[in-house]
């Protein structure tokens, strides 16, 4: 039932939250985000993290002429992407309290509505009712960011649109395929998959239905050319949803559904993948260093990022397999702070031109240490939580492959060049016209960004706190893979 | 049977009522009607029965698709109510004749004799030419009219010269006797069969407007008025693929191989004309023409498919697809009325001027994409079932494909309508329109929250 809650629960929610007129919408969908905090901390707290079948289950026939039962559940792995969703959902919700948008009722019910879709995702127990939250997830970021975005909006996240439908309709294609192998009445449950046994031509083709449906999510290249764009047209609120949590969607479909239903498959594109995930990782942070505008640095560093994280996956080992799980966690909260960091520039100075900025250091104080934070959390610096993550991720993809491993390690060098070149030049010098009057966090910022300061030294300094959450879980999963 | 008996006492009392001095109460009559002929549809769910020498039975089949075109048409009528508050002299002619057309839809469904397939076409279509052609100041549904009159007869014509043709290869005209007569056919005879269904089949193709016999659609949806277009588009469609695949399961399910290349190849030729025609039209009542030759192909890929899951794949997506084309032909109508255009742009800023007409095209597009929480999802997922069943992993692709260029136009009319600027001042709606287009949008959300209540049926 507390799946079922926490899935429901934002969708009623959204509904409450549309019918409150003006301003006050905020504080609703703030609320309705606190009390499915709660309900996630609850989860935590009973989670008996050594059982590795999901718990929390909840069966219920669905269009039983099909097959499709609304299954859901959670296991250590989907607890933490449920934790990481119910986490940084208030906070988001929170960072727009300042901006003015438009029609606030439809906005904050589109974010909640969000989070069906997210949470749906991330414990769903049955292939299609996972696709059926895939593409809930989908229609009100569409609308988020084609409707508060800024002007190019339109053109751009249509083709984000039409880019990830796309993909997903292969996942659809491959999914009926797989439920008519299943023996008996056919069933689309999670362990119908697991329990298939196909030849590996068969698995073949199916790796790349599935992998294209999750690669565009993530985005790995060279499925990512939509992704700089919408990042950067979507507004804050938008662009944290997408890079913070949506993209883990991605990373959680390869762990779910792709990796334990055709092992071999997998074997047989790891090399193909690891490389594309490589190739992203130097790709993503080449292009970073030239931008000029803040929002597309970090989208470029987010690709490189998540490169990192793709190819974790694919080792199939349980340091690279753990890394990706520790990582989701730190990338969604850096990269939501630093987006929210970076619209509160935008907010302030009314740019996000590199070159236009500086000395806002001497004005902003808690700004800059939250930011500093945030940024290190970003560029792995011992100590924070991004650290934990790329340690585990780089060794992983050792073990699978060294030159790999050390081509992937290059990340850590040209993030240090991008973030702290971007930093220097945005904190410190001289202030000018625009920074002149640049003011200091107000409570509510602070209420957003104090919280994320603590994640990045939780994870960085306590690591195990989550890596016990889903160490079971991946430890099952990689049984699983190597039957 | 009941249905049918009904309708017709219906209609005839309905032109009786025509004499009235008030148009007022027709709408409200009609319905009632409607209503009651539903229930009596319905009332016969489960019921095995064949009448005039097996010429006609009424079994789940038949009530299943009676059903949806009978609840299509009760969706459709209230979207006339301008046609009441304007007075026009005809409207008991016009309701008439959507009743007489209903009653050769249902024997389309309902056959189990080519004779009277052949009467269900004609009684069906020939209101239909007189119903395309019912703006007769317009010259555009003039042209329709006439267009939609020539070529419907041609291809009726057509269909009878296929029958004949098996009749003459087969020497029955019931379905189950020839389906036992061409399981052993005389070797000589099978070319004279092969080519009687080719025939039918090129005939039932125009009726339903798949490719290669489509080109009438766009210009006979666009110069028809939009209330007889939505149903020229619902009920036609849903009677014809029923009628069809009728047809090849209960004769010619012995020659499958046989009539299995042509098949797949207008069902991917359909997909192929219908998407890709949808994309470069800028009247939103044109993109509905080749939206619906999509639709057609997309229905066609559970006959190709021709397993146990086809029939109530069939069945779903016929109600999907029309609940949401309904809809969909509903706002056109007003926002076509009172902007003057059918065009896109007409419906720029929508969402701002009427955020309720905005919504409901937003779910009607988003069900005709197959996007999830609508039933269009789930018609589209059971299609795809009935076709994977069948190992056709490559007509999937294509109808992946496909379906994503589909995104692409419904979802222009999405951007047109919530991030333009107004084109006009607020469309007036009328609180019976309403209602029912909260009525289509429950619906469509019902089917793609709970579709085990529609997917099993037969």
């Amino acid at each position: 039932m507390l799946t079922a809650f926490l899935i429901l629960w934002p969708a009623l929610a959204a509904l409450l939250v549309l019918l409150v007129k003006g301003q006050g919408a905020k504080k609703v969908a703030f609320a309705a985000a606190l009390v499915e905090l709660v309900a996630g901390i609850w989860a935590w707290v009973n989670f008996d993290p050594n059982q590795t079948s999901p718990q929390f289950l909840l069966h219920l026939p669905w269009v039983e002429s099909a097959g499709i039962a609304f299954k859901v559940g959670m296991d250590g792995i989907s607890l933490l992407m449920v934790l990481l969703t119910v986490f940084l959902m208030p906070l988001i919700i929170l960072a727009s309290f300042k901006n003015d948008y438009e029609k606030p009722s439809s906005f904050f019910a589109l974010i909640l509505f969000m989070q069906t879709g997210l949470i749906g995702v991330f414990t769903s127990l049955d292939a299609f009712l996972f696709y059926f939250f895939w593409e809930v997830a989908l229609i009100p970021i569409y609308f988020i960011a084609a409707l508060w975005g800024g002007a190019n909006r339109i053109k751009v996240t249509f083709k984000f649109f039409i880019y990830t439908v796309f993909g997903s309709l292969f996942m659809l294609a491959a999914f009926v395929y797989l439920y008519f192998q299943t023996p008996g009445t056919h069933s689309s449950e999670e362990v119908a998959f697991y329990q298939l046994v196909l030849d590996s031509g068969t698995q073949s083709w199916l790796f790349w239905f599935l992998f294209i449906a999750f690669a565009i999510k993530m985005p790995v290249f060279p499925f990512h050319t939509w992704q700089p764009d919408t990042y950067a047209e979507a507004p804050a609120a938008g662009t944290m949803l997408l890079s913070g949590i949506m993209l883990k969607m991605g990373v959680y479909g390869v762990l779910r559904w792709l990796l334990p239903v055709v092992p071999l498959g997998v074997s047989q594109w790891a090399d193909v993948a690891l490389v594309l995930s490589i190739i992203g990782i130097i790709y993503g942070a080449i292009i970073a260093i030239r931008q000029q505008d803040m929002k597309r640095l970090v989208a470029f560093s987010s690709i490189s990022h998540v490169g990192l994280i793709a190819a974790g996956l694919f080792t199939l080992n349980e340091q690279g397999l753990q890394g990706v799980m520790i990582q989701m966690l730190s990338h969604g909260v850096n990269v939501v702070g630093l987006f929210f960091i970076i619209d509160i520039i935008q907010r302030r100075t009314g740019t996000r031109e590199i070159a236009a900025l500086g000395g806002i250091t001497q004005n902003a104080p808690f700004l800059t240490v939250c930011f500093m934070v945030l940024l290190l959390g970003a560029v792995a610096l011992p100590l924070t939580n991004g650290f934990v993550g790329e340690f585990l991720l780089l060794m992983g993809v050792f073990r699978y492959e060294a030159w790999m491993g050390a081509v992937a390690g290059i990340t850590i060098i040209l993030g240090a060049v991008y973030m702290l070149r971007m930093f220097q030049r945005v904190m410190f010098g001289e202030k000018n016209e625009i920074t002149q009057g640049f003011t200091d966090l107000t409570f509510t910022e602070k209420a957003v960004l104090v919280p994320l300061v603590v994640m990045v030294f939780w994870i960085g300094l306590a690591p195990n706190t989550f890596l016990k959450l889903s160490e079971p879980a991946v430890l099952n999963l990689l049984e699983v893979i190597k039957r | 049977m009941t249905s049918i008996i009904l309708l017709s006492i219906f209609g005839i009392v309905n032109l009786f009522l025509g004499f009235m001095k008030s148009k007022k109460a027709l709408l409200p009559i009609v319905l009632v009607f409607l209503l009651v002929v539903l229930g009596a549809t319905v009332y016969d769910w489960g019921l095995n029965q064949s009448f005039f020498q097996n010429m006609l039975t009424v079994d789940n089949f038949t009530v299943g698709f009676t059903a949806v075109m009978v609840l299509s048409t009760i969706f459709i009528l209230p979207f006339s109510r301008r046609y009441v508050v304007n007075e026009e002299p005809n409207l008991a002619e016009y309701y008439t004749l959507m009743m007489f057309s209903l009653v050769g839809g249902i024997m389309m469904v309902g056959y189990e004799n080519l004779l009277m397939l052949f009467l269900g076409i004609e009684i069906m279509s020939i209101p239909m030419y007189v119903l395309a052609g019912s703006d007769k100041r317009n010259i555009l549904s003039n042209e329709a009219a006439m267009k939609y009159f020539l070529m419907g007869s041609f291809f009726t014509g057509i269909i009878l010269f296929g029958m004949a043709l098996i009749y003459g290869a087969t020497g029955h005209f019931d379905l189950v006797d020839i389906a036992n007569v061409a399981n052993t056919l005389d070797p000589n005879m099978v070319p004279l069969l092969l080519m009687g269904i080719l025939l039918i089949l090129i005939g039932i193709t125009f009726k339903i407007g798949a490719a290669p016999f489509h080109f009438w659609t766009p210009d006979v949806y666009e110069g028809t008025p939009t209330l007889f277009t939505g149903y020229m588009s619902t009920v036609v469609k849903t009677a014809g693929i029923a009628a069809f695949y009728k047809l090849m399961n209960v004769a010619f399910p012995a020659v499958y191989d046989e009539w299995f290349p042509t098949v797949v190849a207008i069902t991917v030729l359909t997909l192929l004309v219908g998407n890709i025609g949808a994309v470069a039209q800028t009247s939103m009542k044109r993109m509905l023409a080749y939206s619906s030759i999509s639709h057609a192909g997309y229905l066609l890929m559970a006959l190709a498919a021709f397993n146990d899951r086809s029939e109530n794949a069939i069945l779903f997506y016929s109600l999907a697809y029309s609940v949401a084309t309904i809809a969909a032909f509903g706002v056109l109508k007003y926002v076509a009325d009172e902007r003057g255009s059918d065009d896109y742009s007409a419906f720029n800023g929508l969402g701002k001027t009427n955020p309720l007409l905005a919504f409901v095209m937003t779910v009607s597009m988003l069900s005709l994409a197959g996007i999830p929480l609508t039933g269009g999802f789930f018609g589209k997922l059971f299609l795809f079932s009935a076709a994977l069943e069948k190992d056709m992993l490559w007509l999937i692709v294509v109808a992946i494909l496909m379906s994503a260029v589909g995104i692409y136009y419904y979802f222009r009319v999405i951007i047109a309508m919530y991030m333009k600027e107004p084109a006009g001042e607020r469309v007036a709606v009328d609180s019976f329109a309403t209602f029912t287009l909260i009525a289509l949008v429950f619906l469509t959300v019902i089917m793609g929250v709970v579709p085990g209540l529609f997917s099993n049926l037969l």
